[in-house]
C-alpha cells in the first residue's frame, strides 16, 4: 500500500494533468480532445517544450532563470527570415547559421554569468532588451513573410501515409512499435535487475505502468491518425526530450547540473568546475532558443519583431509547474514536459471556451503560483517530518 | 550585600543525539564581571543562547531566574526587554549602514513611519562617546575596523539600557591595544552598574577583568572560582577545563608501519580572500608520513580549516605562497580537481554546507568526487554506480533504508559516514579530515575512529583537524599546535597532554 501511495505522490502533477484535461474536455463538450485539436495542441506548444527543457538546465543550476529566451527567438527568427526570404539562401545552411548564432549569444551571456559572476537575472534581463533591439534593427520594424514551402513543410507537415485510406496507418504502426519497445525494455530491465539480485517492484506495478503508458501512446497515435498522422514537429520534440532526459539522468555533465544546484560549495570541493557547468547551461539555453525560433517562424509563417514575447514566462512556468525547485538541484525533463502540456491544455481549453484573453492570463498566473506554493509547502512538511 | 542578578538553575539542553548541557548552574551577582570558560563544545555558547532566548523556553529544562523572577524567554526580544543583551563573536552589523543606523536598527527613534534621524545620530554620538569611540555616528560600518565595530556593538547594547551584557569571545579578532581598550571599557561599565558575562579563551584577559570564573566541561558545570577566595592562575583554570579522565574511547591501532613522507608543506602563507591584508595562515611548514595520523590542535579561528582548504587545490584564500610536496615531488594544485587527481582529498568540517548534497541520494553523493570511476566517456554506468554505493554503505555500516535515500534524511553520524565514503571512493593516498566527529554521538565517533585506523593500515596518511583534544591525543601519532595562523608547537604522542597543548595555545595568544 505504501508503494501505491509513493507512486501517487511521485506523480501528483501527472494526475493533476489528467484531471485538468478531463475537466476541460467536459467543459468544452469534448472539443479539447478531437483529433484536429490534439494535433493543434502539439503544434501550438512545441516551442514551449523546447524552451522549457533548456530552462530546466538553468533552473537546476541554482534556481537561476533566463529571461532573454523570448528575445533570442525574435532575433534568430528575424535573422532566418532575412536570410531565407530576402536573400533566398539555402534553408539548411540558414538553419546551421541560426543555431550557430544561438550558441554565440549563449557564449556571450554565459561568459558574464559564469565567469564574471554577474547574477543570471541581470545578464539575461539585459539580453532580453539587447536581443529584442537587435531583432528590431534587423527587421527595421517590419514583419517578414511568407516563408518558402520547402521550409514550412519541414516543420508543419505530417509523416506521409504509405497505405492510404481514411485513417493514417503509419501513425498507428509507429505507436504500436513504441509500445512494444517500451514493454520489452521494461521486461529486460526486470530480468537484469533480478539477475543482479536487486529488489524489483511487484509485477503488478510493472504491468499497470506498462498498460497505462501503452494505452496513452496508442490513444495518442490513434487520435493523430484520425486527423493527418504524426506531425513532424512531434518527432523533433521527441528527439529533444529523449536526448535531454538521457543527458540529465545518465551522463556525468548532467549529474553535475544537479550537484551545482544542490550545493555549489560541495560541488566545487568535489572537483567540479562549477563555472563551466553554469556556462554550459546558458549556452545550451540560447541554442535551444534558436531551435525554438526555427519552429516558431515555420508555425507562424512569418518573422515578426514582436515574436517570442513572454515566451520566457511560458518556459519558466512549465518548469515550476513540472516540479523543478525554485532553489535549484531538483527537477526532471519528464516533469517539465508535463508542466508544458499542463500550461498548453489550460491555454487551449480556455481559448476553445472563448474565455477572454485577459482572464486567461490571470488564471495562468494563479496556476503558476499554486504550483510553486505546492512545491514549497510539501518540502516544508518534509523537513518537519 | 547585593543578591544574584541572574541564576540559571539545572539547565539541561538536548540536541538530537547529544546532550549539550547537563544540569548546568550559573549564578551571577549584580555588578560583577563573570567569565565563562571551557573548551570548544563545552556548552558555553549554548548556555548563552538559552539565556538570550535564541533557544526558547520549552526547548530546555531548568529555570532562569533574573532579578528575582523566573523568566520564560521565547525570543531575543524578550530578553532584550529585560536588559539582557548578547554580543556574538560574529558581529551582527550591516556594513552598508551608518553606525547610527546600526545602533538603532529595530529600535528606531521617532515614530514608526517618521524616523527622527537627528535624534538618532545625537543619541548615537553620545553613546559612542561613552564607549570611547571617536567616530561620527554617520560613518559607515564598512569603513571602520573590527575593533571599533566591537565598540559599536557595545554602544548599541547601551542604547537598549543594558543591565546584563554577554560577550562571546569579544577579543578574538582584536589586536592587543584594541583588546585592552575593550576590557577597560568593561571595567568602566561595571562601575556604572552593568553586569557582564564574558566568554573567552584568553585566560590572561580573564584574570585581568573577571570577578568570578565558571568552568564548563562537556556540558556540565565543573566549578565557579572567586577572585577573592580561590586561586585563579592560568594553570588552575586549565586543569579545570581539561581535567577529564581519558577512558578507553579509542580503538587500538595495530600492524601499522609509518613509512616515508607523503605530504610536505613548506612556508605556506595564505591571505584572507576579502580582508586581503590579513594573514590567515602564516608561514606554516608540516609533514605527514605514510601510515601516520597527524593532528592539528587549535582553537576556532586558528586557521586550521583555512590551511587545509588552501592545500586542497587553493580552495580558500588568496596570494597563497609556499611549497607543496606530494611523495617528495613538488606539485602545484590550482583547484580541487587537481588535488583529487594527486590523491589528496579534504573532508569538510561542515558536512551539510560544504560536504554533501542533502537533497540527493546516498548513491549520487558517494560517487560525485570521482565520477570517472563509474562512467565511460561521460555516460554513467548505472549498475557500476549502484554496486559502488552499496559497497561503501556496507563497508562503513551506514544505516539507511536504501542507497536511494536522500542524505538529508540521515542522522549526523550516518551523514558523516556517507561523507567519508565519498572521499574514500576517490581513492586518496592523503586525507585531510576536518572535525571528523563533530556533532555525532559517541558510538558513531568510535566507528569513525575505526575507519581512520583501517585507512592508515592500508598505508594512507591522515591529517586530522579537531577541536576535541582528547580525540587528538587518542588518535594521533603526532600533533601540531596551531594558533593565530602559525604552527606554535609540535608534540609526539608520548609527550602530548591536554595541559601542554592548551598551555601552548594560551601562551602564544596575543593577550593583554
Amino acid at each position: 500500500m505504501d508503494r501505491a501511495k509513493e507512486i501517487l505522490k511521485k506523480n501528483t502533477m501527472l494526475i493533476a494533468l489528467v484531471i485538468i484535461t478531463i475537466f476541460f474536455a467536459l467543459l468544452t463538450g469534448g472539443t479539447l480532445l478531437v483529433p484536429r485539436n490534439v494535433t493543434n495542441l502539439i503544434a501550438q506548444n512545441g516551442y514551449v517544450v523546447v524552451l522549457a527543457v533548456g530552462m530546466l538546465m538553468c533552473i537546476l543550476t541554482g534556481g537561476n532563470i533566463d529571461l532573454s529566451v523570448g528575445s533570442i527567438v525574435a532575433l534568430v527568427g528575424a535573422l532566418a527570415g532575412t536570410l531565407i526570404v530576402n536573400k533566398g539562401m539555402n534553408i539548411w545552411l540558414v538553419m546551421v547559421i541560426c543555431l550557430g548564432v544561438g550558441i554565440l549569444i549563449g557564449v556571450w551571456q554565459g561568459f558574464w554569468i559564469a565567469y564574471i559572476r554577474i547574477p543570471a537575472f541581470i545578464v539575461t534581463l539585459a539580453g532580453m532588451l539587447l536581443w529584442r533591439g537587435v531583432a528590431l534593427i534587423i527587421l527595421g520594424g517590419l514583419t517578414i513573410s511568407p516563408f518558402p514551402d520547402n521550409y514550412l513543410n519541414l516543420f508543419n507537415s505530417y509523416i506521409p501515409d504509405i497505405f492510404g485510406g481514411t485513417i493514417n496507418i503509419v501513425s498507428i504502426v509507429i505507436g504500436f512499435v513504441i509500445c512494444v519497445i517500451f514493454c520489452i525494455l521494461q521486461f529486460t530491465n526486470r530480468i537484469k535487475l533480478r539477475r543482479k539480485g536487486y529488489a524489483i517492484e511487484k509485477p503488478i506495478f510493472t504491468i499497470i505502468k506498462s498498460a497505462i503508458i501503452c494505452i496513452a501512446v496508442m490513444a495518442l497515435s490513434y487520435t493523430l491518425a484520425l486527423h493527418a498522422g504524426i506531425p513532424t514537429i512531434l518527432i523533433l520534440l521527441a528527439i529533444v526530450v529523449l536526448f535531454y532526459s538521457y543527458f540529465t539522468k545518465k551522463t556525468v555533465p548532467g549529474r553535475y547540473l544537479y550537484a551545482v544546484g544542490g550545493n555549489e560549495k560541495a560541488a566545487k570541493l568535489s572537483g567540479i568546475n562549477t563555472n563551466r557547468v553554469l556556462f554550459f547551461a546558458y549556452v545550451n539555453m540560447a541554442f535551444l532558443s534558436a531551435l525554438a525560433a526555427l519552429i516558431c517562424i515555420a508555425r507562424f509563417n512569418s518573422a515578426a519583431p514582436t515574436a517570442g514575447t513572454n515566451y520566457e514566462m511560458d518556459a519558466i512556468g512549465s518548469c515550476y509547474i513540472g516540479g523543478a525547485s525554485a532553489y535549484g538541484g531538483i527537477g526532471t525533463v519528464a516533469g517539465v514536459v508535463i508542466g508544458a502540456i499542463f500550461m498548453g491544455v489550460i491555454n487551449n481549453g480556455m481559448s476553445i471556451m472563448g474565455i477572454d484573453a485577459n482572464v486567461q492570463k490571470a488564471v495562468k498566473g494563479l496556476v503558476l503560483l499554486a504550483a510553486v506554493a505546492f512545491d514549497v509547502l510539501s518540502k516544508k512538511r518534509g523537513r518537519i517530518a | 550585600m547585593p543578591g544574584y542578578l541572574l541564576e540559571m538553575v539545572d539547565i539541561t539542553k538536548r540536541f538530537p543525539g547529544v546532550i549539550a548541557l547537563n544540569h548546568v548552574n550559573l549564578r551571577v551577582m549584580e555588578g560583577e564581571i563573570h567569565a565563562l570558560v571551557g573548551e570548544n563544545g563545552a556548552g558555553k555558547s549554548t548556555l548563552m543562547n538559552i539565556l538570550s532566548g535564541i533557544y526558547g523556553y520549552g526547548s530546555y529544562e531548568g529555570k532562569i531566574i533574573y532579578q528575582g523572577e523566573e523568566c520564560k524567554f521565547t525570543e531575543i526580544k524578550d530578553s532584550e526587554r529585560k536588559g539582557i543583551v548578547i554580543i556574538h563573536q560574529e558581529l551582527a552589523l550591516v556594513p552598508y549602514m551608518t553606525i547610527g543606523e546600526n545602533m538603532f536598527l529595530g529600535n528606531e527613534q521617532g515614530g514608526k513611519y517618521r524616523i527622527d534621524w537627528e535624534e538618532t545620530y545625537r543619541k548615537a554620538d553620545q553613546l559612542l562617546n561613552t564607549v570611547g569611540l571617536h567616530e561620527s555616528s554617520r560613518t559607515y560600518i564598512k569603513d571602520i575596523g573590527i575593533g571599533k565595530q566591537q565598540l559599536v556593538e557595545i554602544a548599541k547594547a547601551l542604547s537598549k539600557n543594558v543591565k546584563l551584557l554577554i560577550l562571546d569571545e569579544p577579543t578574538a579578532s582584536l589586536n592587543e591595544s584594541e583588546a585592552r581598550k575593550l576590557l577597560d571599557l568593561l571595567l568602566h561599565l561595571k562601575q556604572k552598574g552593568v553586569t557582564s558575562i564574558i566568554i573567552s579563551h584568553k585566560l590572561n584577559e580573564i584574570s585581568y577583568v573577571a570577578d568570578k570564573i565558571t568552568i564548563l566541561r562537556d556540558g556540565s558545570t565543573i566549578e565557579t572560582l572567586d577572585k577573592n577566595k580561590d586561586d585563579i592562575s592560568e594553570e588552575r583554570i586549565i586543569s579545570g577545563m581539561v581535567g577529564r579522565k581519558l577512558v578507553d574511547r579509542f580503538p587500538k591501532r595495530t600492524n601499522t608501519t609509518i613509512g616515508e613522507v607523503s605530504l610536505e608543506v613548506k612556508n605556506w602563507t595564505v591571505y584572507h580572500p576579502i580582508f586581503t591584508e590579513r594573514k590567515v595562515v602564516d608561514n606554516v611548514s608540516l609533514r605527514i608520513h605514510k601510515g601516520e595520523v597527524v593532528g592539528i590542535a587549535g582553537l576556532m579561528g586558528a586557521g586550521r580549516t583555512e590551511l587545509a582548504l588552501s592545500i586542497f587545490g587553493k580552495s580558500y584564500g588568496i596570494n597563497i605562497s609556499g611549497n607543496l610536496y606530494i611523495h617528495g615531488k613538488e606539485v602545484k594544485l590550482h583547484n580541487a580537481r587537481q588535488a583529487i587527481e594527486r590523491k589528496l582529498v579534504y573532508i569538510s568540517e561542515d558536512r551539510k554546507g560544504n560536504g554533501l548534497i542533502l537533497a540527493n541520494p546516498i548513491r549520487e553523493n558517494i560517487t560525485l568526487a570521482k565520477m570517472d570511476k563509474v562512467s565511460n566517456h561521460n555516460i554513467i554506468d548505472a549498475n557500476a554506480e549502484v554496486i559502488a554505493a552499496k559497497e561503501y554503505v556496507e563497508k562503513l555500516q551506514t544505516k539507511c533504508t536504501s542507497i536511494e535515500q536522500p542524505v538529508g534524511n540521515l542522522s549526523g553520524g550516518n551523514q558523516q559516514k556517507v561523507l567519508v565514503s565519498k572521499w574514500m571512493f576517490a581513492d586518496p593516498d592523503i586525507m585531510i579530515l576536518d572535525e571528523p566527529t563533530r556533532g555525532i554521538d559517541v558510538g558513531a565517533k568510535y566507528e569513525i575512529y575505526c575507519i581512520i585506523n583501517q585507512l592508515v593500515s592500508e598505508g594512507k596518511s591522515i591529517l586530522m583537524i579537531s577541536s576535541e583534544l582528547p580525540e587528538l591525543l587518542g588518535m594521533c601519532d603526532r600533533i601540531y599546535i596551531m594558533n593565530e595562523g602559525r604552527i606554535v608547537g609540535e608534540v609526539s604522542k608520548e609527550e602530548a597532554s591536554q595541559e601542554i597543548i592548551m598551555g601552548q595555545i594560551l601562551k602564544t595568544s596575543k593577550g593583554v
